[in-house]
């Protein structure tokens, strides 16, 4: 902490800083494990989401296995799985553990700390031209409680009574008892904990991104100057710190139910004949906290995907992005609107339709900021001249999906609708189209574009493309027909649809989707193991710009160190967006304005 | 060795600035508990209860370590250092004294039966009083560390800042607890 005192005094100590830096001694421990190097934080985070993604998406796999052949048995996963898959065929508890457990990892530590963690690490100092975060000890901390929350995730996964299994929402009563179901026995409070660390993480992580963009911008860079990737992680912190907190609350007060004996959210229960002790609880209550949060959460998880793709369009279009300033709006409306719209998870609850009314308006008016963002992406695209490298392929898939996704969200909006709709295959479809999907194709679009300035080296291209068109095809394909057996009312979560008449008819399609699955799960191996590769033996970066883009983080070396520029910070004289201008292919943020250069200047 | 900062003059500290957000974000849980107690109350088998006086007693206690941990700050920018750590003394007596009392409070509830498990009212004081606690032993550690500090031979300290930071914390959360305290008795 001597940085504090030196931080605020000494304006003049500023040039031999710099050179400490570089003559800096790091042992292994302090570069690669406990460093507080934004960029190695970052991809700290990377390859721990990395790792969560595989184990979530296997979830998905063994859970679909089910899904798509309910009668069928596998004896390899009675070898692997031991009691949980009893004959090679996995048990309903199992099943319900492993959906509860394939939402929460995805939604929280992959889409959430993987993705905001990794890019808003990676990216915000590198570029507003800052040396590190404003606080870099909390930065290291993040991360380590971000870590402590895996590992006891992880351990709850081989504990014998198995991990959380009540959804990835937590509902009590059967989160709230352990007599409900085995996941509820200890797998619910180490999941508990674990979300405690976890949001720590996301609050220490959150204040640094937002004071770091507020405190530490370089010379030059305005507010209105920065990319709409930093613009997004921004808005993005700030709507963690304002409903992580809630969350927390609502487990805190889940934990006392679970294990001192007060009931919050537990009122007149029989469980086998006995009547238990708590008296006048409300389920409801836990629902509005905990959707308090879970609804900005899928903003979180969409605003930096958003952000991502701007950037990674307007690059590869060389074209500046279409409506900069309706773009930093609409994220601002989506925040404000993310917040006042949580009980259209609620519309079958028993809710006041006329509250309802009041919900499904300001649900609905989300649709005006998402669509201004659409056109502008599209209107960005217009007329572009379009290099479709694999970053640029996993961005236009990111509008597609969000499109695609997005349509249903009006759907679903409406209370009408949504009462025949809630807890079908319907809502299933939409949320990962346009929230999971499309996040994950944003985050590999960030991936592709911005590994040569991670690792100073590219990933293989012609694996990029087989990857992108067989998750473009594979996602649409798994995620399409579930409108369809939504529609006709098949229910979520549920272990085996094969007893109901109703449901027969989509018996060969949840075959058909559970292959994909498998296929779509081994390309997705595919891109890990170019990931790796690429790190130690991809094409060497020779360039330090490679992508021709104006952004600050393409100034630095292409191995930058701690501090990131080696001497001065760069000096900003213009917005990102200066591409095809003037006849020239693109002018970086640090070239002055030239005095016959034609306007507008930002 | 982050000179980012030094390149912008006259602005708010990093450190203060991102410890506003904290404050911001701390609100926010709170906000979600009393909240959570605002739709508890209307709903059936809400029971009223007394708070009993230690929690006065530890308002009071809060109050004061407040007021000299301004006058610790004040006597620290003039370079008054003995005033400084005898007033830094109180303080974190004071802080403690507060914990201590707010302890005392639970004991006194749960002698006459009104334990975490008795009814959703009280065991409402408990969570919000006992997550207000946690937040004051983290601010109470923080002013004792501060303390230690000012006898330390190695290290001179000259920055404002620590301080400041503290004081901020300190205030909040004497501030956050007067506001708990005040809503549970008109909730109750």
């Amino acid at each position: 902490m001597s940085s504090v005192a030196s931080l605020h005094e000494s304006e003049l100590q500023h040039a031999g800083h710099d050179a400490q830096h570089e003559h800096h001694q790091q042992s292994f421990l302090t570069k690669y494990i406990f460093s507080q190097d934004h960029k190695t934080i970052a991809k700290q985070f990377l390859i721990t989401g990395i790792i969560w993604a595989i184990v979530g998406a296997l979830f998905s796999v063994l859970f679909r296995l089910q899904l798509g052949f309910p009668e069928s048995s596998f004896p390899i996963l009675e070898d692997i799985l031991g009691k949980w898959a009893p004959g090679g065929k996995i048990s309903p508890d199992f099943y319900y553990a492993l959906v509860t457990m394939h939402g929460t990892i995805l939604v929280f530590f992959v889409l959430t700390a993987g993705l905001s963690g990794t890019f808003a690490n990676f990216l915000i100092p590198l570029q507003i031209g800052a040396r590190d975060m404003a606080s870099p000890f909390l930065n290291m901390l993040s991360y380590w409680f971000f870590f402590i929350g895996s590992i006891i995730m992880a351990t709850s996964l081989f504990i014998q009574t198995g991990p959380a299994s009540g959804g990835w929402t937590i509902y009590p009563p059967l989160s709230a008892l352990s007599d409900a179901a085995l996941g509820s026995v200890r797998g619910m409070d180490l999941w508990i904990i674990s979300m405690a660390f976890f949001i720590i993480s996301q609050l220490m992580g959150g204040l640094n991104y937002v004071s770091t963009v507020l405190n530490l911008r370089t010379k030059g860079m305005t507010m209105t100057r920065m990319p709409l990737t930093v613009w997004s992680l921004f808005f993005t912190a700030i709507l963690g710190i304002l409903s992580f907190p809630v969350l927390l609350s609502c487990v805190v007060l889940l934990f006392c139910d679970r294990n001192l004996g007060t009931s919050f959210y537990l009122s007149d229960i029989i469980i086998a004949g006995k009547v238990l002790p708590h008296e006048g609880g409300s389920p409801i209550l836990f629902q509005h906290l905990f959707w308090f949060l879970g609804h900005p959460e899928v903003y979180i998880v969409v605003l930096p995907a958003m952000g991502l793709a701007s950037e990674v369009i307007s690059v590869n279009a060389r074209k500046p992005i279409f409506g900069y300033v309706a773009m930093i709006s609409s994220m601002l409306a989506i925040v404000a609107l993310s917040l006042i719209v949580w009980a259209h998870h609620m519309f079958v609850s028993g809710m006041n339709p006329f509250l309802g009314a009041g919900f499904i308006l300001f649900t609905l008016l989300i649709a005006v900021p998402s669509a201004i963002k659409v056109f502008n992406w599209l209107t960005t695209l217009w007329r572009g001249n379009i290099r479709f490298t694999p970053a640029m392929l996993f961005a236009i898939g990111f509008v597609s999906m969000f499109i695609s996704g997005g349509l249903t969200g009006i759907f679903l909006g409406n209370a009408a609708l949504d009462i025949q709709l809630h807890d079908t295959y319907f809502n299933i479809a939409h949320f990962h189209l346009v929230m999971g999907v499309a996040a994950f194709f944003s985050m590999f679009a960030g991936l592709y574009q911005w590994f040569p300035k991670m690792f100073g080296r590219f990933m293989n291209n012609t694996l990029g493309y087989i990857h992108f068109w067989i998750t473009m095809v594979g996602a649409y394909l798994i995620f399409w027909p579930m409108h369809y057996s939504g529609l006709a009312g098949m229910p979520r979560r549920y272990y085996d649809y094969s007893n109901w008449e109703s449901f027969k008819q989509f018996g060969g399609m949840n075959k058909f989707i559970s292959i994909v699955v498998i296929i779509v799960f081994i390309t997705q191996l595919m891109f890990v193991f170019n990931f790796f590769y690429s790190i130690w033996k991809g094409r060497k970066v020779r360039e330090a710009n490679p992508w021709d883009a104006t952004t600050l983080e393409w100034t630095t070396p292409i191995r930058p160190g701690h501090g990131n520029w080696p001497g001065e910070l760069p000096e900003v004289h213009r917005w990102p967006y200066d591409y095809s201008k003037d006849g020239k292919e693109f002018i970086s943020q640090i070239t002055p304005v030239g005095e016959e250069e034609t306007g507008p200047h930002h | 060795m982050y000179s980012g900062a030094m390149e912008q003059k006259h602005k708010i500290h990093p450190y203060k600035f991102s410890l506003w957000l904290g404050i911001a974000s701390i609100l926010m849980m709170f906000a979600g508990l009393t909240s959570a107690v605002i739709v508890k109350r209307n709903q059936a088998n809400w029971i009223s209860y007394d708070i009993p006086q230690f929690f006065w007693w530890s308002s009071l206690a809060i109050i004061i370590s407040s007021i000299t941990l301004v006058l610790a700050a004040k006597a620290f920018t003039h370079r008054q250092m003995k005033q400084y750590r005898n007033l830094m003394a109180v303080t974190c007596v004071l802080g403690t004294a507060f914990l201590v009392l707010q302890s005392l409070g639970f004991y006194n509830m749960w002698q006459q039966g009104l334990t975490i498990s008795s009814t959703s009212s009280v065991a409402f004081l408990y969570v919000l009083a006992g997550m207000h606690a946690l937040h004051a032993l983290g601010g109470l550690v923080a002013l004792i560390v501060l303390y230690a500090k000012s006898y330390s031979r190695k290290q001179k300290m000259y920055s404002v800042l620590p301080i400041q930071l503290i004081s901020l914390y300190w205030h909040f959360v004497g501030i956050l607890w007067i506001y708990l305290l005040v809503f549970l008795i008109m909730i109750r």
